[in-house]
């Protein structure tokens, strides 16, 4: 099932939730809500799901329109980030739940709600655990159970709210993988907020990108974080280093410095924006940035970090590639010249902040 | 585990602290219990089934635990729905409803009874529409029910709520996702969650209930077999200084609150297995 939002809005007391958003969601999609918390990735989740009310705007399923529809009958799967398992029941009656409150006529007998529970606790791959209280398990235990709670119901969407924001590092890497494994095999359209962009990039179909109850940007892992619409979202998805200059016909202009740069328009203060393993480092001034003198070297693991200290106080980020900071032999002090082998200009002043 | 097998702390005095609490036990709670029964031990059978044997005796006894259960049960369904009220919805006024809740704790029990006798009796501000409608509670059981109705509320609203305030919200939500239906969440969610804690505010009231005196007095009348409550025949054999059969009274009221605990205790052991082991 498609879901579409239209023009959704939802304020609490002076506080804008959502402001006019519209979003589309394909059938059979995974699609990650990414943002920093008080962005309305949650608000707008619940509002799908109808947990909460929008103040104005519709919410539609395949077209047809469900925003006055309850909760209990748009058929949507929610996780939720504490996994609200009823603790006063076992496994298998937290799954079996949602089968055994329907009503009398359309609800299974007792054998098939069995089979069906079983199997879907085999999916999970926690049919050994059937029997035990949600005390009893590990949180990664109680999220997949979570899991197959809410898809007992065969719901036409799952809508997940910081599924993994409980768990610990581990957990959560071997928990998204085997979502993303699980939507491959049910492709259900899935929607799943989060505020690591880490898990968002790998885990899903379409990113939307989100600030202030906007959407920043919407599309595919590999555009967002390649070409990243705004400073918001260069800022949001990683370490970044900024240099402040003039843009001319062409041509960004940084203190000494002159950099080539295309299809952006003149602007008298702009920034560029490089990824720090976007950068080389170079003992000549052509074609640089900046320059600065290394002041640290943290040459753990397969990427050397280079800390410059420019003239102005300010810092510079490099990554390099341990091969070819052997072959530069850097040593702290050094004055080196940073390159971009990418970068992103946008109009100064700009609001992005996290 | 050993009873004494203690973590290092960083208080000493284990062994004083336990020596003490257990010497003060002793001596507030177990020592007058073994007294009375010492006393009751001393009359002899024949003197003990004599004073039981009394239908007076027996219908108090009857009618205090009876009582008491009304009260307790009234108790647990209103008292849950003023502790939901308290804890899930914010409206102005709701401190000094939350204070008024105690007021049965402070209140002496006297002026509860005054002030209750006062508005049922036939002439007074509630009981004269209730009189021509045939309904008398002043001087009757149904006085001393509304007594202890009115004694017990507390313990149910104040033992419920913490639990009520633990509950999450997403349970409401995640069972409504599912398709349940209000009336599925209530009774397949909610309620098991809060039983324990319902049935030991209801045990609460029900043995505050049972024992009540000063609030009941008044109201009940005390028309001997038809509303005297059971301490209040205990007053009245000391009165007349049958202390033996006081204490038989007493031995007898003690007995079966014991047994009313235990049962509770049972049954609640038997709800927390049943939901949810290890918490």
């Amino acid at each position: 099932m498609s879901i579409e939002v239209r023009q959704l809005s939802k304020r609490f007391g002076d506080f804008v939730a959502l402001d006019r958003v519209d979003l589309s969601v394909d059938h059979g999609e995974l699609l990650a809500l990414l943002g920093p918390s008080g962005c309305g990735k949650t608000t707008l989740l619940r509002m799908i799901a109808g947990l909460d009310r929008p103040d104005a705007g519709q919410v539609l399923f395949s077209g047809e329109d469900a925003t006055a529809r309850h909760v209990s009958e748009r058929q949507v799967g929610f996780v939720f980030q504490h996994y609200a398992l009823f603790r006063h029941m076992t496994v298998f009656d937290n799954v079996a739940f949602g089968l055994s409150v329907k009503p009398r006529a359309t609800r299974p007998g007792k054998a098939e709600i069995r089979e069906r529970v079983m199997s879907l606790l085999k999916l999970v791959q926690l049919d050994w655990l059937a029997n035990a209280y949600p005390a009893q398990l590990s949180g990664g235990q109680r999220q997949r159970v979570a899991l197959a709670r809410s898809l007992a119901v065969e719901p036409k969407v799952l809508l997940l709210d910081e599924p993994f924001g409980a768990l610990d590092a581990k957990v959560r890497k071997d928990l998204r993988r085997w979502l993303r494994d699980l939507h491959d095999q049910i492709h259900l359209t899935s929607v799943f907020v989060t505020h690591d962009q880490e898990e968002a990039l790998e885990v899903s179909d379409r990113v939307v990108v989100m600030n202030h109850g906007r959407i920043e940007q919407v599309g595919a892992p590999d555009d967002i974080y390649e070409s990243p619409a705004s400073p918001f979202v260069t800022h949001f998805l990683g370490d970044v280093n900024l240099f402040h200059g003039r843009v001319e016909s062409g041509r960004l202009t940084i203190g000494p410095f002159a950099h080539a740069v295309n299809g952006v328009d003149d602007a008298e203060r702009a920034v560029a924006y490089v990824r720090p393993h976007d950068l080389d480092i170079s003992r000549l001034a052509d074609g640089a940035l900046a320059a600065g003198r290394v002041a640290h070297i943290h040459a753990v693991g397969p990427l050397v970090r280079l800390e410059l200290q420019r003239d102005d106080g300010a810092a510079i980020e490099v990554a390099l590639a341990k091969e070819r900071y052997r072959e530069l032999g850097i040593a702290p002090g050094d004055l080196v010249y940073v390159k971009p082998r990418k970068l992103a200009v946008f109009p100064d002043g700009q609001d992005y902040v996290i | 585990m050993s009873l004494l097998n203690r973590q290092y702390s960083m208080l000493p005095g284990f062994r004083l602290a336990f020596g003490v609490s257990l010497f003060w036990l002793g001596l507030i709670v177990l020592l007058p219990f073994a007294a009375l029964i010492v006393s009751t031990a001393g009359m002899g059978w024949g003197a003990f089934a004599h004073t039981l044997a009394d239908g007076r005796v027996l219908a108090s006894i009857r009618l205090s635990f009876a009582t008491s259960l009304c009260a307790a049960l009234i108790n647990s369904a209103f008292g849950l729905l003023v502790a939901w009220v308290l804890v899930r919805y914010s409206f102005p006024g709701r401190r000094l409803f939350d204070a008024m809740i105690d007021l049965p704790f402070a209140l002496p029990t006297a002026v509860a009874g005054i002030a209750l006798t006062g508005l049922y009796a036939p002439s007074g501000l509630i009981g004269q529409w209730l009189e021509p409608l045939g309904l008398k509670v002043a001087f009757t059981p149904l006085g001393i029910v509304v007594a202890l109705t009115f004694i017990g509320l507390p313990f149910v609203v104040r033992t419920v709520e913490p639990v009520l305030q633990g509950l999450e919200k997403e349970w409401e939500e995640a069972a409504s996702c599912l398709g349940a239906s209000r009336w599925q969440i209530a009774r397949r969610v909610l309620l098991p969650t809060l039983l324990p804690s319902l049935l030991t505010g209801a045990a609460l009231a029900f043995a505050r209930g049972a024992g009540e005196y000063g609030s009941v007095i008044f109201i009940a009348g005390n028309i001997p077999r038809v509303s005297e409550i059971a301490p209040l025949i205990i007053v009245a054999k000391l009165d007349q200084y049958d202390l033996h059969g006081a204490t038989a009274v007493a031995v007898v009221m003690l007995a079966i609150s014991f047994v009313c605990l235990l049962l509770i205790n049972a049954l609640q052991w038997r709800v927390a297995r049943r939901h949810g082991v290890g918490r």
